[in-house]
């Protein structure tokens, strides 16, 4: 089985967990015995001007080396990088403002004498706004796809911003399409859904073969909100990569409990109501401190009800964290916090279980569906936030009795059971399991 | 007879460095050394021991005929110590010849006296003991830090022995009162007003070097002629000594200028030069002056809101000195030395979001890129001090006072209740 694969991101560059879901994904598959090319966006900087380059996966891979993976498994993947300044997690209108700056940087254009802008010279420079970037990637990836024709069997495309990438080349190349439901406009954007966002979802939901989504609950979002047929839409839930170093013990400074709450800091992380239950267990014990790890557009928002509630000696902010400073976050944790109002899957209390941290996740989220030691809240009932919050900081036992059987349970979500799913669905929609049956 | 009071205010902060949160419990280097020399050396490179120098050579020549004042921050001291000794040296050279005077203030440059009068009084005995050790003169007049005045911090400061006191010439408090009379504190009548001339102070400071400015170039005969044609009896320049040098560079013009308008005066029979203190005891006070709410140098508003107008400046103000008995009671040098850069008022400032709703903008002169980059650095310092404070009790068997609510009121209602 060979899969052409469009991601938006993969580790060590990542803004968040869909790269780390790819990686983990990518590995499972090729563990699976899959095939992957694995095209995602970039943007390169000005001394390089070509439109699309194969990537050694060992370059892609220079920070991940040492976790021992062989060299063998990583001669099934290729990477291709488009050169594309298309940013994850950004809606329309931050795109503009992003794009602004990058205009006011410096705009480049196209230069000849390079194989592969010979071949890709349809534009000359990024697209205006990100809808237009998407469509230009669709364009590219619609070549991409004519230049690969026969190398694969099935096309897998990963949230809104690559959608229109897997419906051209699937058109092009009459393979079928595979798309993989990461997050809905419905989850990032509450009820003001973005129609241009909605549309390309939608549109890519109902011209997919087969839509994966990570979990239940947006496999009901999926088929109600977006009328997909509800026998092509399968759940696979994600997993959890271990890798040497995770576990490491951080050396603390300080005697207090430490809660902590580690995601964007947006409308749909919930950031406000870990902040509320922050200032209802401060109210009743003083040997906990808070921290907020992340950034996002809702950040001054939450700085100045933490400032408003009288608790900022308490409460912290890390700002964005990243690679060992996440491990080193969840290490000093005692209470792992995911408030999300919406969270179609949510990788981080897997990690935060893996690191021994005990964890409150919402009700709201996919993770709940397949965690049994976590405790789970409604995101907006902070009293029982602040309840699990102050029990487990103050009565050792449950704590202790969360961790072990978390890291338990957590070690037991595969990567490899999860692509070996995903797997059985590109089987699925190529009809190969037919012909495995028949043979 | 017209007295001219020439008064700058020299003051340093010092920065704090990045201080995350991973650093809590850890690591207690909470100032940004490398930045905070290169502020202060270029500074007194450009400003101080040039503007020094020329008004030690302007007080000879003119034999001692010109008169200035100076409110210098014990931050900026100390910071002068470690890393311009040059510029300190000059100040002591200016005090020896009897012609500066220097003035009392806070010694961090904060607003202690928005956190009541036991805060006021331990900055004010810091920093007149730091004057006379360095100057020899034990101050007799004062200056509060942004020009901070109200009736009620009159009173204060009367009662602490100051008779001469400085303040904002703020249209809103004079009405159609002239700035260029002195005036009496209602509390106190003995204590005597000097008011800005904020004109004459921002012509100097503000719109000497711009270009754009209707009256520019500003020449020495005009200046001095504004003076002359002006109804009054004391003309308060008082400004930053940053002024000479630094906001207004050496091309503009602003050393010759300075030495031609003290040449012009010192030539006019009607004009002299005074300290603050020479020039309110020159004149008795023409009336009572009423300022019922916190008046300041700053702004348009001329009030406190550029320092403790949102709740990210009012939380970390009330935080802070919710440790002032504790601090006291510890006695420790070195948490000391760190209570007294955490009070200055800068920190405030730089968490101000007046100017933009959303404040992801930097203001001037922040180490900072937005306010609530500056609010967070702050809390982590101010969390990790207030941690070291409490452990450090214990191990040395000392009892704290406990949290009770009025000492983390609201800092404006200190005052006004």
């Amino acid at each position: 089985m060979r899969v052409l694969m469009f991601g938006w991101e993969f580790p060590p560059h990542i803004a968040g967990g869909l790269g780390t879901a790819c990686y983990g994904m990518t590995r499972g598959l090729a563990k699976n015995g899959v095939d992957v090319i694995f095209v995602m966006p970039k943007a390169y900087g000005d001394e390089d001007q070509r439109f699309v380059r194969v990537v050694n996966a060992s370059d892609v891979e220079a920070v991940y080396r040492e976790d021992g993976i062989s060299e063998a498994l990583w001669n099934k993947v290729s990477f291709m990088q488009i050169d594309s300044n298309m940013v994850p997690y950004s809606s329309p209108e931050e795109f503009a403002c992003e794009h602004e700056k990058w205009l006011s940087a410096g705009e480049r254009n196209l230069r000849r004498g390079d194989v592969w802008s010979e071949r890709y010279t349809f534009s000359g420079a990024y697209g205006a706004n990100l809808m237009e970037e998407v469509a230009r990637y669709a364009v590219v990836a619609e070549q991409v796809a004519r230049d690969l024709a026969g190398q694969f069997d099935v096309i897998h495309a990963h949230d809104w911003l690559t959608y229109c990438a897997g419906i051209a080349a699937s058109r092009v190349s009459g393979k079928p399409l595979v798309i993989h439901v990461h997050a809905t406009e419905y989850d990032r954007s509450g009820e003001n859904v973005n129609p241009a966002v909605y549309d390309i979802e939608k549109a890519g939901i109902l011209a997919a073969d087969a839509v994966i989504t990570v979990s239940n609950l947006t496999r009901n979002i999926v088929i109600t909100r977006y009328g997909a047929d509800p026998d092509k839409v399968f759940t696979v839930h994600n997993a959890v990569r271990f890798a040497p170093g995770d576990d490491m013990a951080a050396e603390r400074f300080l005697d207090d409990k430490i809660v902590t709450f580690l995601g964007r800091i947006t409308y749909q992380k919930g950031p406000d109501y870990f902040v509320e239950a922050a200032a209802k267990v401060l109210q009743r014990t003083n040997g906990v401190r808070f921290v907020m790890a992340g950034s996002g557009d809702m950040m001054p928002h939450v700085v100045r009800r933490v400032a408003k509630l009288g608790i900022s000696d308490r409460f912290h902010f890390t700002g964005f964290l990243r690679g060992a400073e996440v491990n080193r976050m969840f290490a000093l944790s005692d209470v792992y916090v995911m408030p999300s109002v919406s969270e179609p899957f949510g990788i981080s209390p897997l990690e935060a279980m893996r690191s021994n941290v005990p964890v409150i996740i919402s009700k709201q989220s996919g993770v709940a569906e397949i965690l049994k030691y976590a405790v789970k809240v409604d995101y907006w009932d902070v009293d029982a936030m602040a309840d699990a919050i102050y029990g487990l900081v103050t009565y050792p036992a449950l704590g202790h009795m969360f961790a072990d059987k978390g890291h338990e349970e957590v070690t037991g979500l595969k990567w490899d059971n999860a692509a070996a799913k995903i797997k059985a669905v590109y089987e699925h929609v190529t009809g190969a399991e037919h012909n495995a049956a028949s043979i | 007879m017209k007295e001219i009071t020439l008064f700058f205010q020299v003051h340093q902060p010092m920065r704090l460095r990045t201080y995350r949160f991973f650093d809590m419990g850890r690591d207690h280097n909470y100032l940004d050394d490398a930045r905070n020399r290169t502020a202060m050396q270029s500074i007194a490179a450009e400003s101080y021991i040039p503007a020094n120098e020329m008004l030690l050579n302007l007080i000879r020549k003119y034999d001692g005929r010109l008169k200035v004042s100076f409110y210098i921050s014990g931050l900026a001291i100390e910071q002068m110590r470690s890393f311009a000794p040059e510029a300190l040296q000059g100040f002591r050279k200016l005090a020896a010849t009897g012609c500066a005077e220097f003035v009392a203030g806070t010694y961090s440059h904060s607003f202690a006296a928005l956190a009541g009068r036991e805060a006021l009084e331990k900055e004010v005995e810091l920093h007149t003991a730091m004057m006379q050790a360095e100057f020899g003169v034990r101050p007799t007049a004062f200056f509060d830090t942004a020009m901070l005045y109200d009736d009620a911090i009159g009173g204060m400061i009367a009662d602490m022995g100051f008779k001469t006191i400085l303040a904002e010439g703020a249209r809103h408090v004079l009405g159609w009162k002239s700035p260029n009379f002195v005036y009496a504190n209602p509390q106190d009548q003995k204590v005597r007003l000097l008011l800005r001339n904020y004109r004459l102070s921002d012509d100097l400071a503000f719109r000497f070097s711009d270009s754009r400015w209707n009256e520019w170039p500003l020449t020495a005969d005009k200046f001095a002629g504004w003076i002359r044609e002006s109804e009054g009896e004391t003309f308060n320049i008082f400004t930053d000594y940053a002024a000479i040098g630094a906001w207004n560079k050496e091309q503009s013009g602003i050393f010759d200028f300075i030495k031609a308008f003290v040449d012009n005066v010192c030539r006019d029979d009607d004009m002299r030069f005074a300290t603050v203190t020479e020039s309110a005891a020159a004149h008795q006070p023409i009336g009572v002056l009423y300022v019922n709410h916190e008046t300041t140098w700053a702004d348009e508003e001329r009030d406190t809101s550029s320092w403790l107008g949102n709740e990210l400046q009012q939380e970390a103000f009330g935080k802070l000195y919710a440790q002032q008995e504790n601090v006291r009671r510890l006695d420790d040098p070195d948490f000391n030395h760190v209570w007294q850069f955490l009070q200055n008022a800068d920190n405030f400032y730089w968490m101000a979001t007046k100017w933009f709703t959303d404040s992801n903008q930097q203001i001037s002169g922040s180490p900072y890129n937005s306010s609530y980059e500056a609010f967070i650095n702050y809390m982590n310092v101010l969390s990790d001090f207030i941690n070291e404070l409490a452990r450090r009790a214990e191990s040395s068997g000392i009892e704290f006072a406990p949290l009770d609510d009025k000492t983390t009121e609201k800092p404006t209602s200190i005052i006004n209740p």
